[in-house]
């Protein structure tokens, strides 16, 4: 099996120790790993904003770039990314049946990572020898939870890690706030909604908070931090990866 | 000779709507208001934390909610391409009836014929149950001024909206207008009414408002309704309600009404039965509201109740120029409201927030819809787009989609600015092209250092302050990925 990394703009510049743990779990799992080295960004801030024509013209660029590359599949460790590709370069493109059939052929083979974990792989955590001593809830991406649907599939993954404790929390579904430029165009109302979960965090005991998606943890983290929680926050990948120690 | 130069004139333009990272106006501003206010927030949360489980217990033991979410969604798309055919089958069968059609542009043709109605039958009193579409128009306010000479006396009867009426306020949700006022502050506006000091307790007000609504009743002139439903094969208004005020409305009152947003047809009668089923559950939380009621046309002979002169107005108000766009999914709605209560936007803000009739997210569709897109541009961009709108949706309406096209809209308008329109450029031409993708990075890196302080970047005015103002921002990082994978992993 050969897969075709696809690493946010954002985990690339702030948080590459996540793509880091994403090459070594599918490496371990004898998964080939390959990075198409003239990737950027997906185009979702661009998109987000209504500016459809240049979100299209770099959706272009992405889909250049994995086609000219051999995979099975494309990992990325983002429900939210994975979504603007799976989902949003067919809507994007939608009245370019040519270009529509591209996004749709790629859409169809991109997988976020604890999909691609879980559902094609088949791995648990037990076969990544993962180890976490803590206590910890789960954020779920509202794109990972409703456009791709993968509610159980990290979960499943972490409640495998040995010593992790995952605990539920309050209203678990709501939006942490972030929405891509949202969080810079609605700063305060943004802001609201992640006091909003920082409260819930708080009630449910947990020292550490997990998600697939390190924009929400972007977030959360910089609220966390100007708070002053001292709570840790990791992203799923850095969990599992038992040479990230755990992400300490 | 010396040449001055000239002063260098200031540059006092307001970016502020400019910016690829600045706050846009209006919505964000008024939502940090409302968050703040505790009890405002208190409010908000016991209503909308009660309708969500409510909604959730009942839908969840209905095993065929997809199934009719489908169907709902089937019925108003059909409804929708026809809907000319319909409306006229629907004046056809209520004319048929003895009952009067009128087809009403916007809010003003509305205010017009009801205020000649209630000229030429000299009324005085007139009675109302909860309608939004009157709302939307401002009826009560615009039949006062316009016709102002007829001195009407215009009563809420819904028993949250007559509390807004009397304290002068605008409802703040769908289908619980006055979520956002605590019982003391309901105890004083009735007390204010009564005229006397009402003790706080819920009997005692509900007491108090059904004596003085019952006069209110039974002296009423007109009475207008709005509906939940027009069935166009048979001329059937329907209402639903939880207090019974709506019958007294329709029934007691020597005329009746309606007045109905186009969109709120639906082709047959057995149509009917897949929105009852998911409108309450879905709004409410419950099975079915206390009253569904049933109107088609004036009384007719041998029938022991309805208003003896029956008038359906037809509102377009900026709603027939959505049919045929991508914006038409907007007019499947059915008000239910579970939209708002599932939107972690409106929990935070509420629905005043929105500085419009609707709020949560279908108001941010819908108002700049139904208004012209260049106003309340703010409305388009107060969600993070999560989606709980959507799954929540009986009708399945995309809102979150509808919000980006209208975004686009905006974009394609011209009315996103100039600023952010540059930006986004830049953003374009870096994105395409890896090469000056990695030079931004290194000139990011070289921007942050002096920026730099225990781990984060520390705030200051300008593009990022948006995001440091309330949250510390993480660095970039010394290598990026792309860096440590070339090194090897
Ligand atoms: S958009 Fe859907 S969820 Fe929102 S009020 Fe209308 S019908 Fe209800």
């Amino acid at each position: 099996m050969r897969v075709a990394l696809f690493v946010p703009c954002y985990v690339d510049l702030i948080t590459p120790e996540v793509g880091v743990s994403v090459v070594r779990l599918l490496r371990k799992l004898g998964v080939e790993v390959i990075y198409p080295e003239g990737q950027t960004c997906c185009g979702q801030p661009a998109f987000n904003s209504g500016f459809f024509d240049e979100a299209r013209s770099v959706a272009r660029h992405f889909l250049d770039v994995f086609e000219g590359e051999r995979f099975d599949y494309v990992v990325c460790p983002s429900g939210s990314c994975a979504t603007m590709v799976s989902h949003y370069y067919p809507f994007l493109l939608e009245e370019r049946p040519a270009e529509r059939e591209r996004a749709e052929a790629m859409g169809g083979r991109v997988r976020e990572l604890s999909d691609f974990l879980v559902n094609v792989v088949g791995a648990n955590a037990g076969d990544l020898g993962a180890r976490y001593e803590g206590r910890a809830v789960f954020h779920t991406g509202c794109h990972g939870r409703r456009e791709l649907g993968l509610l159980e599939e990290p979960r499943e993954l972490l409640e495998g890690v040995e010593g992790l404790e995952l605990v539920e929390w309050p209203n678990e579904e709501l939006c942490c706030g972030f929405g891509g430029t949202f969080s810079v165009k609605m700063p305060d109302v943004s802001t609201a909604m992640a006091d909003e979960k920082i409260k819930a965090l708080e009630g449910s005991g947990a020292d550490t908070l997990i998600s697939g998606d390190s924009s929400c943890l972007m977030h959360l983290a910089g609220r966390l931090r100007r708070t002053g929680h001292d709570t840790r926050v990791l992203h799923l990948a850095q969990v599992l990866d038992p040479e990230n120690g755990g992400g300490k | 000779m010396e040449t001055k130069k000239p002063p260098r004139q200031r540059d006092t333009r307001d970016r502020r709507e400019e910016g690829i990272v600045s706050p846009v106006e209006g919505f964000n501003e008024r939502g940090r208001k409302a968050a703040g206010d505790k009890a405002l927030h208190d409010a908000i949360q016991l209503f909308t934390h009660k309708s969500v489980a409510g909604r959730n217990a009942v839908l969840n033991a209905l095993p065929e909610a997809p199934e009719l979410r489908e169907r709902a969604y089937g019925i108003k798309q059909r409804t929708m391409a026809n809907l000319d055919r319909y409306l006229e089958q629907m004046a056809d069968a209520v004319e048929d009836r003895g009952g009067n059609v009128f087809f009403a542009d916007d809010g003003e043709d509305v205010v017009r014929y009801i205020g000649e109605l209630a000229r030429r039958r000299g009324a005085k009193v007139i009675t109302k149950s909860k309608s939004m579409a009157t709302e939307e128009i401002e009826l009560n306010h615009r039949l006062e001024e316009d016709y102002a000479d007829l001195d009407l006396e215009i009563v809420e009867t819904d028993l949250g909206e007559w509390i807004a009426q009397l304290a002068g306020d605008t409802p703040s949700h769908i289908v619980g207008p006055i979520l956002h006022m605590n019982l003391e502050r309901v105890t004083k506006i009735l007390s204010g009414a009564a005229g006397e000091n009402l003790p706080p307790n819920v009997q005692a007000l509900a007491a108090f408002a059904r004596k003085r609504l019952r006069q209110k009743f039974l002296t009423a002139d007109v009475g207008i309704t709005g509906a939940n439903f027009g069935v166009a094969e048979t001329g059937t208004i329907v209402t639903v309600t939880n207090e019974g005020n709506g019958r007294l409305v329709t029934s007691v009152p020597p005329v009746h009404v309606v007045v109905m947003g186009i969109e709120k047809l639906i082709p047959r009668f057995e149509d009917l039965s897949v929105f009852t089923r998911l409108l309450a559950r879905s709004g409410t939380g419950q099975e079915l509201t206390v009253y569904t009621n049933f109107v088609t046309g004036p009384r007719a002979e041998g029938e022991l109740d309805g208003a003896e002169e029956f008038h359906l107005i037809l509102m377009d108000n900026g709603r027939s120029k959505l049919l045929g766009t991508p914006f038409e999914e907007a007019l499947y709605c059915i008000r239910c409201g579970a939209c708002l209560n599932v939107c972690p936007v409106y929990r935070q803000t509420g629905g005043h927030a929105y500085g419009s009739t609707y709020s949560g997210p279908i108001g941010a569709v819908i108002t700049p819809l139904l208004k012209g897109t260049d106003e309340a541009k703010d409305l388009p961009h107060a969600s993070s787009l999560c989606g709980a709108c959507w799954e929540a949706c009986p009708v399945g309406i995309p809102l979150h989609d509808l919000l980006l096209k209208l975004r686009n809209h905006q974009v394609e308008e011209g009315l996103a600015g100039k600023g952010q329109k540059a930006a986004f450029k830049v953003f374009e031409n870096t994105m395409k092209s890896p090469a000056l993708y990695n030079i931004s990075r290194k000139a990011g890196r070289l921007a942050q250092k002096p920026l730099l302080k225990d781990g984060s970047v520390k705030p200051v005015p300008g593009p990022t302050s948006g995001w440091t103002g309330s949250r510390d921002l993480p660095p970039l990082a010394k290598k990026s990925f792309r860096e440590l994978w070339k090194e090897g992993i």
